[in-house]
């Protein structure tokens, strides 16, 4: 493999490994409050076809884009009513949320299963001026679109906001303890619902990005492909830490075009099954190497994680 | 504090005249399903005052404090805040007009600081949070009320006793001025407990009102100006300290005339019904560990294990019982081996065990009594139900079991009965050795007083008992010899004639080693 193949692969694993990220990081932050929401893949798919028939309609990338969150958004108010208000089973819920998002989107992409986006909708790619021309680089992580750059910059909002500020701290503490928050004045579900529903928004935004940038036409089959799982378990692979899942993300979307780039190469010892398989394994491989070496820190799950809380029980 | 000119002898009368309460609850009410926690409960706090609410476990106490907290809201009733009516809907707004509590179970989140956990909740930090400045006034209030801590330690990492004092710092860090502290002492060793006092006699010097809920008499005692007595969710009593007497409070708070101590006839012991030799376990997070204790009990003696909660307490029942097989020593019960061999082989051998964890362990919560009394007996094929009723008749009558009969589900009966069912089934199976953990925890005066006699007739009776135990008094009243247990280790030997409590707190807090 050439230098520029090998900047190409990895290009191309990076904005593969976006919608993941995404739904991840959106996942993190439900997690972090200890709402346990399994929906992902049902709140991408709902995103990715809302966002396909907004941009059908309008044409408009940012309408179209505003539309899948909002799609992602809904669904997660659903869970958040469900789970935090009705105290429902968060994991029978999240089931709920998946089966519904995917018949709901099935319904609503039949008509136009197979047709392709009008071209203007498309996200295209802006490269970073300046930076785009460092050597390999530059190929790498700078001649990419804006969702890329955003997906950084999102994640780096993430970690601060969890580690450094006042909200992320009540927020952390929510998820750890709800009665130590509710004890210190904080509105545990009010900060649940809210963060319930910034990670259906994001949920959303990856869907939309699915569509808008990386599949060419609408065919649920292949939008998703059961990446909203892989966010789940991604989540917890990287010990509820936002540069983690950026990274796991980034290690998926690698092996993803590793397959492919193999299967092009006409690589036929090994069964096409299996390397359609190898991305999920060496996701989950990498992250468990790494979060082994969080046991000694105590890094975990939310202690109050998928458990509803009640002021008055006893 | 407040002087008290004069405190009339007399139940009822104000502590200050003309004075006029920080916070007042009036006709306060409240129901859970089945039961009355508060029945037109009336309660004054003043500033700069100690105030003992004393009461058995389920009296009420609790429930109350949480109301004032804004934890609970009451079903009817009032409160008051210098004067005017107030309604506090939440910790939040209680907070907000200055009212904190500590509870029992600490609000902590174990996986923060101790700055972390103080800052939590304060609105007055910036979006982006200044670590430094919080960890001063942690430590600023740690040297002010005498509560040493470290703000940058990992609050999971802490001792029980670190624990309270962060609780504490975080209260008043949100500037309280009405504190209330839910049986703070339950979890500390009798120097912790000392120094406790000292802080709760500077925050009333600074004119605080501090609540101090225990059912504790001597403590209630020496710490409080004022005790307000709560039996059943009724006030029964409330008047100053000075003018009445242990006995007197003792009468109010359990409603009758009790005799507050066992008889120990002092006899000598039999042969050994219990040994554990060199027993090691290593560390598991769930349970801890013990590091190679030896100790042997003789028939017709009780050897008490003294200790603050979370030093092998568990490990050391689970191993003794056979639940447990110890990394490394062995486990011998009536002269049989059983290490590593199952509960059945200890039973076998004569040991009966009475678990801390008593609906868990000791009893199926969804059986029946009489399915409870059989679980450890032999049966054939075919069960003798009729035998079982009783069986289980005889037993309720012998251990004065308070239930509708024998087919009541046992997780519907209170605390004492359901412990009373535990001990009918283990003692009546006529062990020479008794293991018993923690066995009047959470339980009301009435059913202590009879779970210590049970124990202390079987020993008469020439049972070798085991008696593992938090509360350092039951230890000194029940055991002929009293071994402490630290971090997983004997630390301290001593025969419970003539002990010396403040050795025995040292030891507890690891300071004998």
């Amino acid at each position: 493999m050439n230098d520029s193949v090998l900047a190409f692969t990895l290009a191309a694993a990076v904005a593969a490994g976006t919608p993941l990220a995404l739904a991840a990081l959106g996942e993190l932050i439900t997690e972090r409050s200890g709402i346990l929401n399994l929906g992902v893949e049902g709140m991408m798919l709902l995103g990715a076809v809302t966002t396909f028939l907004v941009a059908s309609a309008t044409g408009s990338t940012a309408l179209a884009m505003l539309a899948g969150a909002a799609a992602g958004a809904a669904l997660a108010l659903a869970h958040a009513a469900l789970s935090i208000s009705l105290r429902a089973n968060q994991i029978v819920s999240g089931l709920a949320l998946v089966i519904f998002g995917t018949g709901l989107s099935t319904y609503l992409g039949r008509p136009v299963e197979g047709v392709p986006l009008p071209p203007g909708a498309r996200i295209t790619r802006t490269s970073v001026p300046l930076l785009q021309d460092l050597p390999f680089l530059g190929r790498v992580l700078f001649q990419q679109d804006l969702v890329v750059y955003a997906t950084w910059v999102l994640t780096a909002l993430t970690a601060l906001y969890l580690f450094r500020t006042r909200p992320g701290l009540a927020l952390r503490s929510v998820g750890e303890s709800p009665a130590t928050a509710d004890a210190m004045g904080l509105r545990v579900n009010t900060i649940r619902y809210v963060h319930t529903v910034i990670g259906g928004v994001l949920c959303g935004v990856a869907g939309a990005y699915l569509i808008l940038a990386r599949v060419p036409a609408w065919s649920q089959a292949a939008t998703t492909n059961g990446i909203g799982f892989i966010a789940i378990a991604l989540v917890v692979f990287a010990s509820w830490r936002p540069w983690r899942a950026l990274l796991g993300a980034y290690i998926f979307g690698l092996a993803l075009r590793a397959n492919f780039a193999l299967q092009a190469a006409g690589v036929t010892a090994i069964p096409a099954e299996f390397l359609a398989m190898a991305p999920y394994l060496l996701t989950i491989l990498v992250l468990i190497a790494l979060s082994a070496s969080d046991l000694r820190h105590r890094a975990g799950a939310p202690e109050a994680l998928g458990l509803a809380y009640a002021r008055e029980e006893r | 504090m407040t002087p008290a000119p004069d405190p009339p002898a007399t139940a009822g009368v104000d502590l200050h005249p003309g004075g006029r309460p920080v916070m007042e609850a009036r006709g306060i009410s409240k129901h859970f399903p089945g039961v009355v926690a508060n029945d037109h409960v009336d309660l004054a706090l003043y500033a700069g005052e100690v105030h003992a609410l004393l009461g058995e476990n389920g009296a009420g106490k609790s429930t109350l404090a949480s109301i004032l907290a804004g934890l609970y809201q009451a079903d009817a009733g009032e409160l008051r805040l210098a004067g005017e009516p107030v309604v506090l809907r939440s910790p939040r707004e209680a907070l907000a007009r200055g009212v904190g509590m500590v509870h029992q179970h600490f609000r902590l989140v174990r996986r923060f600081t101790v700055a972390e956990n103080v800052a939590l909740g304060d609105r007055s930090q910036p979006l982006v949070m200044s670590t430094p400045d919080v960890q001063r006034a942690v430590v600023a209030l740690g040297e002010r009320y005498g509560l040493p801590v470290r703000p940058e330690a990992v609050v999971g990492d802490l001792t029980v006793g670190e624990q309270q004092r962060v609780e504490i710092v975080k209260t008043l860090y949100r500037g309280v001025d009405v504190l209330l502290l839910d049986e703070p002492t339950s979890v500390l060793t009798p120097q912790e407990t000392e120094a406790l006092f000292g802080t709760v006699r500077a925050m009333a010097a600074e004119g605080k009102a501090v609540v101090f809920i225990s059912h504790k008499l001597a403590e209630v005692v020496a710490i409080a100006d004022r005790v307000t007595v709560m039996r059943d969710g009724r006030v029964v009593g409330s008047q100053p300290v000075a003018s009445t007497s242990v006995r007197e409070l003792a009468r109010l708070m359990v409603g009758r005339a009790i005799d507050l101590d066992v008889v120990r006839p002092p006899q000598r012991p039999g042969e050994v019904v219990l040994t554990l030799d060199h027993v090691t376990v290593d560390h598991d997070t769930r349970r801890g560990s013990l590091t190679d204790v030896s100790l042997e009990v003789a028939a017709g003696e009780i050897v008490g294990i003294a200790g603050v909660s979370g030093n092998g307490q568990r490990p050391l029942a689970e191993v003794a019982a056979g639940l447990l097989a110890p990394d490394h020593g062995r486990v011998v019960v009536g002269g049989r081996d059983v290490t590593g061999r199952g509960p059945r082989a200890a039973r076998a051998a004569g040991l009966a065990y009475i678990p801390e964890d008593r609906l868990g362990t000791g009893l199926a919560p969804s059986l029946t009594i009489a399915e409870n009394l059989q679980l450890t007996r032999p049966h054939g094929p075919v069960l003798d139900r009729r035998r079982w009723t009783a069986d289980a008749t005889r037993l309720m009558q012998e251990f004065d079991i308070r239930a509708p009969g024998p087919a009541t589900t046992t997780s519907s009966l209170s605390g004492g009965n359901i412990q009373k069912v535990l001990l009918a089934r283990e003692l009546d199976a006529g062990p020479s050795t008794i293991v018993a953990a923690a066995p009047t925890r959470g339980l009301d005066v009435g059913a202590i007083d009879t779970v210590r006699r049970l124990l202390a007739e079987r020993r008469l009776q020439g049972c070798g008992i085991l008696l593992i135990s938090e509360d350092l008094d039951e230890v000194v009243t029940l055991a002929d010899r009293i071994l402490v247990l630290f971090e997983g280790r004997l630390v301290h030997t001593c025969d419970a004639e003539g002990a010396d409590i403040t050795e025995l707190g040292l030891a507890m807090a690891g300071a004998g080693r």
